[in-house]
């Protein structure tokens, strides 16, 4: 297995090209590595993307903000602008491992290894971001609820990576928030998670919502209906209620020791309802 | 296959190593460089029985591919004590009996350490959250919560 540390993002295109479905992209590593011991992936080149400026960098950019794919949830952490203008999508990166893990784990790794289960994709997905992709072709934008197409699978073609992640501008009135339950405090895998974000009119009634919701089904989900519930009203308890129903009703999630269909089902609607009210909370604050 | 030559910083000195891509930062801090201090409890980001710091920052060892250490700083239990003289985190580690059969031992200062350096006076929760991925088997914590804060306690002073 060789070692690669490209500098520039066409070297690292060009390098993932080359290797035509034989290399493996190296982020924080904590999921990489882990599938390198147990034997889940043998590639022959591992390309660390870490030196590529881009991807470590946090920019202003139209008002919101160009995460790079490689920035550590430490980092994020210690960003100021970026927790007060989403702090749902912080905070859903934040709950990913332990502090050492928290010094090397990326949103961007966090999106591409497709779990179903991962904590910053149904923040992110509530936010509206998108992904900047490089390849081969050139780049493209994609939406982060567009990226994973089943457990470990992703629309990344070969050559192509994650260079950043971008999000939107935050309008005033705004507020987003991420709650996940597990059995633990720390340290465990979300057996549901729900990202929330909203916006309000001058008047308190919500003009824009997303909801994300993960762990409940193949890939975590962008629940239209569910936003759907919320805009146009007060999000007063009505409208949250119809909201929770909706999220249940997205819910295809499976059977394992860690909750069973109806748990995760029932708990799905309990926590968007709970993230929908922190949510509302911080868009009165701004 | 050609090994990967790493030039890297441990504990302060300059260190020149020859790794397969496959070597993580623990295997070779304790297989070819013999700084045993590091344990392997898990070897999956679990235990943080391995925890160094690499420029500063608190990470599993058995996390990061040697090779990625390249001009990097890294900081190992093997570097807290100055000589014969232990760090203050060491020393209430002793007087706590903050240990039992002590493997988890290395990782809980090398992070106790890291959250002082960033936190001089953190809260009993701010210790218990920021040592999470420090697992012991034997202590049972509280003797370890202790240890760190007084310890934090003494170095306010
Ligand atoms: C102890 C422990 C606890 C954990 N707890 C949690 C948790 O609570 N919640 C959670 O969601 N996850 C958790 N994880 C999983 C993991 O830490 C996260 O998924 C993390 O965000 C992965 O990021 P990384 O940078 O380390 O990814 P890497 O391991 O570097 O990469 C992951 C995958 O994505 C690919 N990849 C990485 N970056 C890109 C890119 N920019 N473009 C294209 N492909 C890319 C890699 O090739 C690889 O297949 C935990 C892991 C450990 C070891
Ligand atoms: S050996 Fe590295 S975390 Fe357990
Ligand atoms: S003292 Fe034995 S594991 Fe902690």
């Amino acid at each position: 297995m060789r070692y690669e540390v490209p500098e520039t993002v066409d070297a690292a295109v060009a390098l993932l090209a080359a290797a035509n479905g034989s290399a493996r992209i190296l982020a924080g590593g904590t999921d990489l590595l882990v599938q390198l011991r147990a034997g889940l992936v043998e590639p022959d080149v591992v390309v660390d993307i870490k030196k590529i400026s881009q991807t470590r960098q946090v920019t202003a950019q139209d008002g919101g903000f160009r995460v790079g794919a490689a920035v550590t949830g430490a980092e994020l952490d210690e960003h100021p602008d970026l927790k007060k203008n989403w702090p749902g999508v912080v905070e859903a990166a934040e709950l990913i491992g332990s502090t050492q893990v928290q010094g090397r784990a990326t949103m961007g790794g966090n999106l591409c290894n497709a779990s179903p289960a991962a904590d910053s994709v149904p923040a992110l997905i509530a936010a509206a971001a998108t992904c900047q992709i490089a390849g081969p072709d050139g780049e493209r934008t994609v939406p982060v609820e567009s990226i994973c197409t089943g457990p470990g699978k992703t629309i990344l073609g070969t050559g192509e990576f994650v260079v950043s992640l971008i999000l939107p501008a935050r309008p005033p009135h705004s507020g987003d928030a991420y709650l996940r339950f597990i059995p633990r405090t720390e340290m465990d895998i979300a057996v549901v998670g729900v990202g929330v974000s909203l916006t309000l009119d001058g008047a308190g009634q919500c003009i824009a919502a997303r909801v994300g919701l993960g762990a409940v089904a193949a890939t975590a989900l962008l629940v239209t209906e569910a936003a759907d519930a919320l805009v146009g009203t007060a999000v007063d308890e009505g409208a949250v209620e119809k909201m929770q129903q909706a999220v249940r009703a997205a819910c295809r999630p499976i059977d394992d020791k860690r909750g069973t269909i109806a748990y995760r089902t029932q708990v799905s609607g309990v926590l968007a309802g709970r993230a929908c009210r922190i949510a509302l909370e911080r868009a009165g604050e701004h | 296959m050609a090994r990967n030559h790493v030039t890297t910083t441990i504990n302060g000195d300059p260190v020149e190593f020859l790794c397969d891509t496959e070597q993580t930062l623990l295997d070779v801090l304790r297989d070819e460089l013999h700084l045993t201090g590091s344990k392997e409890g898990c070897a999956s980001g679990d235990c943080g029985a391995c925890s160094v710091t690499m420029d500063g920052r608190l990470v599993c060892a058995c996390l990061v591919l040697a090779v990625e250490t390249q001009g990097a700083e890294v900081e190992t239990i093997e570097g807290m004590a100055d000589g014969d003289r232990l760090h203050p985190l060491q020393q209430k580690f002793l007087d706590h009996a903050a240990l039992q059969c002590g493997v988890c031992t290395p990782g809980f200062l090398v992070a106790a350490k890291s959250l002082l350096e960033r936190n001089p006076d953190p809260t009993e929760s701010e210790v218990r959250y920021w040592l999470a991925g420090n697992l012991c088997r034997c202590t049972g914590y509280d003797k370890i919560v202790r240890a760190v804060l007084d310890t934090a306690a003494e170095m306010r002073e």
